[in-house]
């Protein structure tokens, strides 16, 4: 047997696997990881309302009076709830990951403690803005 | 690798470092970064514009949006945003949707609905600011 052949039946050998993510216990840091992907995919479609918000404004007053009645709604306030903390949860994970692109914050008490503080500050910051929308409104609608 | 090609005395990395499949290395990886970066001011700033514009009326908000600074900061928030989710949804779809063709009208999908939005965002930024 040449070389050539030795090479491809290694080649074929069933190959070491690595753990699949179901034995993983679960773990801040992993779930972390999921919400980032998850609520930036959320805000691609998030820029829909960006789009439809600019386009209104440029449209006239009646435009952006639907648009208006739309986020005054009680679904449309959901959706703004939501987007809100998506946008500030995925802009303090990208924070989090351009410190570990610095090589900063890899140990494991560094890791959760980034993590909480994505968590609670996104909680805080949202809450926060609403607070601040709230009274930039006058009150609630 | 029993070929002549070991007594040129140079191996292949030469030809392919930091190239890869896609021929371009890992420059969507440093675009990626470059736009996050750009985004934490440029979404700072987006969230300040869209709180000062809360309650006020349209012509209020026309007024604001078009003045130069504002209309300058969600332009270029507008086309940060989108080259940022466009490498992102892209890298999504890579991720989880493996046939070929549904992976092609994702991919085909993700870049029409990102130049939608964003050229229909950046031409009312600019309607507002040129006010035709």
């Amino acid at each position: 047997m040449s070389n050539y052949d030795a090479g491809l039946t290694a080649a074929r050998r069933p190959r070491p696997v690595s753990p699949h993510i179901q034995v993983y216990r679960l773990m801040l840091t992993y779930v972390m990881s999921g919400v980032h992907r998850i609520t930036g995919f959320a805000l691609y479609f998030g820029f829909a309302l960006i789009a439809w918000w600019l386009l209104a404004a440029a449209t006239g007053p009646n435009a952006y009076g639907n648009f208006e009645w739309f986020t005054g709604t009680i679904i449309g306030q959901i959706v703004l709830l939501g987007f809100t903390w998506a946008l500030i949860h995925h802009s303090l994970g990208g924070i989090r990951h351009l410190i570990w692109d610095l090589i900063y914050g890899f140990e494991p008490a560094d890791r959760e403690m980034l993590a909480l503080a994505t968590i609670i500050g996104s909680v805080v910051l949202t809450i926060l803005l609403w607070v601040v929308g709230y009274l930039a409104m006058g009150g609630p609608r | 690798m029993t070929s002549a090609k070991n007594y040129q005395m140079r191996t292949p990395l030469r030809r392919v470092r930091g190239l890869g499949a896609g021929h371009s290395g890992t420059t969507t990886f440093w675009h990626q970064r470059l736009t996050s970066i750009a985004g934490v001011p440029l979404t700072i700033a987006f969230v300040i514009i869209v709180i000062s514009l809360l309650g006020r009326s349209h012509a209020a908000a026309v007024q604001i949006l078009g003045s130069p600074l504002v209309a300058v900061t969600m332009l270029l928030f507008i086309v940060n945003t989108a080259y940022h989710m466009w490498i992102g949804l892209q890298e999504i779809i890579i991720d989880y949707v493996h046939d070929e063709k549904l992976k092609l009208l994702c991919v085909v999908g993700n870049t029409f609905f990102v130049f939608i939005t964003a050229f229909a965002s950046a031409f009312a930024v600019l309607k507002l600011s040129f006010g035709v």
